[in-house]
């Protein structure tokens, strides 16, 4: 560590010296691309890294990345770096292509190209510390950001799966006109509770439901957060004008849950699914009568 | 920013707009209050399509209209709550527990319709 | 983060007519930064609560809107500082029972559940100060 501290110290003592040489070790990096990129693709193979994709796929990737390499080197424009890593993420995360494999590869690049320059400077050692006192923060920036930014595309793309697995897994069914059913199935936690009665309510919208059944036998167990994200459901959903009939909930996990004091207010409860379904039939034929004998 | 209140039949109708200050709800309570005396209206629908925020003070005052109202004999509905301020409102605890809401005008004016009804008609029993 | 992320948003609260201002500016930043149209309505109510309870329980103070990042995510950050006396007591403001009596008190738990992160200091009689975020979903 010492060593290139000393360097790193360097680069700012002598920016205009390291300045000077930038233009040309990305020049010799140019101009040697054709053998250094096929030296980084051997490598690459040599090392047993990105074997999810074909001799061709890794030749395309190798040359934009290569090129792009070398541009962040010479520009030092890091969003461009950014949005690149992004995109070339999210192009090879599909085909498989894990953590280590990315920084292995972008390593190897950064090895493949200092060698290079160890090579051609080697009868100078001034001028070899000047080339690395370029080269050395500009290459280690570009594997750091290339890095993380496949990291935070992962993340991304996992937040947004495990959006669309909780979305499948509830599904609001319209069974007959302005009557909803959603069976919910397996546990409930704040993330999804709270996907759920959006669901509900967009569902209660564009439906015009008047009656919801809340099937809860699935759940595998219902404490008192639960129960209360499901009273903020049931209440969400009255405001929408919408009455909610709870199925699946035994009296005595009922009494259990008063009794520590879970507020079940005006939940409206039924034993099974066919029950609630037959209470929410009869809630909305006793309405169509009532407005029927109003018209007379 | 001044509510328009409709009068439809024994019904008044009031459209919020988004962006109303405190005061303006409070002019609006009054106003209402006192419409419902002039006009003998049986019911009043408050329609909150356009509010994207309800807060605390939106909320109480909502429920201290429909009380109001009550007192003067009509009763009050609120339809149009959105999605997203019905959720709002839950999580900040937000009940407005003693009003009536519907979905929409067409719900409400249902809604005045069952509820003032019995009055009008002796009630048959239900089949 | 988008190109062009909207500038932070400093809203001065002194009376009732700056909580609609305020929400409404919280709301545009929002739909700025592509936020899906409910979290848009969970952050302007979020802002509504702060600003609602600095004008009850304070003499003035300032609601900050500010676009972040932090590990590729993007956010907004609202900070509402209050200038005094503020919240006397914060463990009792922070309990449930006491924010939801009838929309009355703090709604300082709700805050909270509307938002991903929260936090909350109190400087003694100098005031209060709520930081919360809402991440980009």
């Amino acid at each position: 560590m010492a060593p290139s501290k000393r360097r790193q110290a360097n680069v700012r003592f002598n920016p205009e010296a390291t300045a000077a040489v930038l233009p040309e070790l990305v020049a010799l990096l140019r101009q040697n691309r054709t053998e250094l990129r096929e030296e980084w693709a051997r490598r690459i193979t040599e090392a047993q890294l990105l074997t999810a994709m074909t001799k061709e796929e890794i030749f395309a990737e190798a040359t934009s990345i290569y090129d792009n390499y070398v541009d962040v080197l010479e520009t030092g424009a890091v969003e461009a770096l950014q949005a690149y890593a992004r995109n070339l993420s999210e192009r090879i995360i599909p085909r498989g292509v894990e953590t280590n494999e990315v920084v292995g590869i972008v390593l190897l690049l950064r090895d493949v190209l200092a060698r290079s320059l160890f090579k051609k400077y080697q009868s100078d050692f001034a001028l070899l510390n000047r080339v690395l006192d370029a080269y050395e923060p500009a290459a280690n920036r570009i594997a750091v950001t290339v890095s993380v930014g496949f990291v935070q595309e992962r993340e991304r793309i996992i937040r947004e799966q495990q959006e669309a697995i909780r979305e499948l897994s509830t599904p609001v069914l319209p069974v007959r006109e302005r009557l909803l059913i959603l069976p919910i199935i397996g546990v409930i936690d704040p993330q999804r509770a709270r996907q759920l009665t959006e669901q509900l309510l967009r569902g209660i919208r564009s439906n015009r439901a008047k009656v919801v059944v809340i099937d809860i036998t699935g759940v595998p167990t219902i404490d008192s957060t639960v129960a209360n994200h499901l009273v903020q459901t049931v209440e969400s959903a009255r405001l929408l004008g919408a009455t909610v009939i709870v199925t699946g909930l035994s009296p005595e996990i009922a009494q259990t849950l008063v009794t520590i004091g879970v507020d079940l207010g005006k939940m409206n409860t039924v034993g099974d699914l066919r029950g609630g379904i037959e209470e929410a039939e009869r809630l909305l034929g006793y309405k169509v009568a009532a407005l029927a004998e109003a018209v007379q | 920013m001044l509510v328009p209140i409709l009068k439809q039949g024994q019904y008044l109708i009031a459209s919020v707009q988004a962006a109303l200050t405190d005061a303006d709800l409070l002019k609006l309570r009054d106003a209402l209050t006192e419409q419902v005396g002039t006009y003998r209206s049986r019911g009043v629908i408050v329609d909150v399509t356009s509010l994207d925020v309800m807060d605390s003070f939106a909320s109480r005052t909502l429920s201290d209209l429909a009380n109001m109202i009550k007192l003067r004999g009509a009763e009050t509905v609120i339809v149009g709550i959105q999605p997203e301020v019905a959720f709002s409102m839950v999580q900040l605890g937000l009940k407005l527990e003693d009003v009536a809401t519907a979905l929409d005008l067409e719900e409400g004016l249902e809604f005045l319709n069952r509820k003032t009804a019995r009055v009008a008609h002796a009630p048959k029993p239900p089949r | 983060m988008p190109p062009n992320p909207p500038d932070k948003i400093r809203c001065p609260i002194k009376s009732d007519l700056d909580i609609v201002t305020c929400r409404q500016k919280g709301r545009e930043m929002a739909v700025q930064m592509g936020f899906p149209y409910s979290d848009g309505a969970l952050i302007a109510t979020a802002i509504s609560e702060l600003a609602r309870n600095i004008v009850n329980y304070a003499v003035s103070g300032e609601v900050d809107i500010t676009p972040v990042e932090v590990a590729g995510r993007t956010g907004i950050q609202v900070i509402a500082r209050d200038h005094g006396p503020g919240i006397r007591n914060i463990d009792l403001a922070m309990q449930d029972g006491y924010s939801t009596s009838g929309g009355l008190g703090l709604g300082l738990p709700g805050v909270r559940r509307l938002m991903d992160t929260f936090e909350i200091t109190s400087n003694g009689a100098k005031g209060t100060t709520v930081t919360a975020i809402k991440w980009k979903r």
